[in-house]
């Protein structure tokens, strides 16, 4: 981020400090309002059920753990554990089939000039702008003539089978930007494809592929839809569907271990994100550019 | 996609260094280039071509999952086009749509106007400012919306210190969605980002001269910034607007699950969710999701068309 700035821009402020004061000031609004809601429910968690709605602190007065204690219980008979042992399955079979079916369909767009190549790939990214619902009912009648409802099979096939194109797009972009000396050179030295794409392009491809990780498990432990239509067993729902369990019980006094709730459900992807939120953000600007 | 630039092709002295060559060898890479992407291919037959035939062919028939497939020709689209329901939810959805998608990428622009300037802490901000774009999706933050504007909670009681008093946002039918919409807004991060790349890539001399002959800000920004970055606003627009039109989770938690009250978040999904998954009716849930598909081909297609009139790119300048 460096060229970001116009020289007059830059002389100004080192003129004006008040310049960089009201930029501050800008920021810092914005930032208020982006992390309201974050703050929010990290401070209603420790609220009395009855002072969520009603009381208009943001943090709690006099902090209880009430709400987190009566997580322990679980809803309905099911341990909260067995909600995020399930979005961990399908979040880590869904990292697994996007890396490797992605990255395997990215090498060949990007490094081999097979006859079809230029009009599979305008088809990759036609796929890109379809609406996923035109998908939805077929699927759903494929799965369940296979007898997959009810299981994580619809879920991760998709991802095993490289159809998250914008992934696969992402890869393309990354593995074209390599120096083609590389796998040249590999080729001279007798390596075929496969061992080119596994001991050279994979490896260096490693920012491409960690920001398809992710960005993959991000989406997965949010996907609503998938495990609403697919899942039927509550000891098979993904946190998504268990947080709606705590919504159907509609207890006004059970506010506390929803919002509790919420809030756990929220921590792997926050904790994600300020890991790895350098790649993700590249990763962003990347796939819209270059 | 216009943005994407294909790999230059490699002149012509400049050969494979492969050492086999002619046809044995362009053979070899094709069944290589097939072989790798066999995935692809298999994901691309089963579940995407497929599945479109198939639904094509179901929106024609009448098909409750059970028995098979009764062709009914034009019966669902006519139907569908008297559907009271079905209307409202076209109306919802172009709501939704028209009013979420310019506020979101005025305020993404905005945004990444303020942070392309270098100052302290300007990637810590770009960073809180993303984040909504990553867990905004989730039921969790659905559940937190609906808490904040519901009767009495903090937007309510903020508006009555104004003055205003429609109560919670949530219960009332008028103001509903713009809880969706506001929770849409919230989620800027991504199409600053991408704002941001387009920025970055603005030569810096333009200002410069554009500065010696006198322009302000104001005609610096029209006359430089946005034709530069048209081609990636040219992008979020597209983007946002095709994601605008398949909302679904956010309506579906917010608005409690009957995506109400009164209709009046009944976007487009929730009521193809609705009539495909909760009444079977599969075959007028797949003429639904092909009409969609329609509609967004046209609004694709007119975006790409009016593209000639106000993006322009850095080649066409040269």
């Amino acid at each position: 981020m460096t060229t970001a700035t116009s020289p007059a821009v830059r002389t100004a402020n080192e003129r004006r400090p008040a310049g960089s004061i009201a930029w501050h000031l800008g920021a810092l609004v914005v930032l208020a309002v982006v992390l309201y809601p974050v703050i929010w429910v990290l401070g209603a968690s420790f609220k009395p059920s009855k002072d969520i709605v009603a009381s208009l602190d943001l943090l709690p007065t006099k902090p209880v753990w009430a709400n987190f204690s009566g997580l322990a219980d679980g809803i309905s008979g099911i341990s909260i554990s067995t909600f995020f042992t399930n979005s961990l399955m399908y979040a880590g079979l869904a990292v697994v089939g996007v890396v490797l079916s992605s990255s395997l369909t990215a090498y060949a767009f990007a490094k081999i000039r097979f006859a079809g190549r230029n009009l599979l790939f305008t088809l990759m990214i036609g796929t890109l702008l379809l609406p996923y619902h035109v998908l939805l009912i077929p699927q759903y009648v494929l799965f369940r003539n296979l007898g997959y409802i009810d299981t994580l099979v619809p879920l991760v096939a998709g991802k095993f089978l490289a159809t998250e194109a914008f992934f696969v797009f992402l890869m393309v972009q990354f593995m074209r930007g390599l120096p083609r000396e590389l796998d040249e050179a590999a080729k001279l030295d007798g390596c075929g494809h496969l061992r080119t794409y596994w001991s050279i392009v994979l490896p260096l491809s490693r920012p491409a592929v960690i920001t398809s990780a992710i960005f993959t498990f991000i989406n997965a432990w949010n996907d609503f839809m998938g495990p609403l239509i697919y899942l039927n067993t509550p000891s098979k729902y993904t946190v998504s569907l268990g947080l709606m369990m705590f919504r159907d019980q509609e207890g006004i006094s059970d506010y506390g271990s929803m919002i509790a709730m919420s809030l756990v459900a929220l921590v792997p992807v926050i904790a994600f994100f300020m890991a790895f939120q350098r790649y993700l953000i590249d990763g962003m600007a990347t796939s819209g550019l270059k | 996609m216009t943005l994407v630039k294909e790999a230059p092709a490699r002149p012509a002295g400049k050969r494979s260094a492969a050492p086999v060559a002619g046809r044995r060898g362009r053979r070899r890479e094709n069944l290589a280039g097939y072989l790798f992407m066999s995935p692809w291919i298999a994901g691309f037959l089963l579940l995407t071509a497929g599945p479109m035939i198939a639904s094509l062919y179901y929106a024609f028939t009448s098909y409750n999952l059970f028995t098979p497939p009764k062709w009914v020709g034009l019966d669902n689209f006519t139907t569908m086009f008297q559907d009271p329901r079905w209307q409202k939810s076209v109306e919802v959805t172009l709501k939704y749509v028209v009013v979420a998608t310019p506020l979101k990428l005025l305020l993404a622009l905005g945004v990444a106007l303020l942070l392309a300037q270098k100052r302290r802490g300007q990637g810590l901000y770009r960073a809180a400012f993303y984040m909504p774009s990553l867990i905004g999706a989730s039921v969790s933050v659905g559940f937190v919306w609906r808490a904040l504007f519901s009767d009495d909670a903090v937007v309510d009681r903020t508006q009555k210190i104004f003055g205003l008093d429609v109560g919670g946002w949530i219960g009332n039918p008028d103001y509903v969605l713009y809880a969706l919409v506001a929770l849409s807004i919230w989620q800027f991060g991504a199409p600053m980002v991408i704002f941001l790349a387009g920025l970055k890539q603005v030569p810096q001399e333009l200002y410069e001269a554009a500065e010696m002959d006198g322009a302000g800000p104001f005609r610096r920004f029209w006359n430089i910034t946005l034709p530069m970055i048209s081609p990636v606003l040219f992008f979020n627009v597209l983007l946002e607007s095709i994601h605008a039109f398949q909302v679904f989770g956010s309506a579906y938690v917010v608005s409690d699950t009957r995506c109400g009250p009164a209709d009046a978040t009944l976007v487009y999904t929730c009521y193809l969710y609705q009539k495909g998954f909760k009444e079977a009716q599969m075959g007028f849930a797949s003429a639904m999701a092909w009409t969609l598909v329609v509609a967004v081909a046209l609004v694709t297609a007119v975006l790409f068309w009016s593209q000639k009139k106000w993006v322009h790119y850095e080649e066409a300048a040269k």
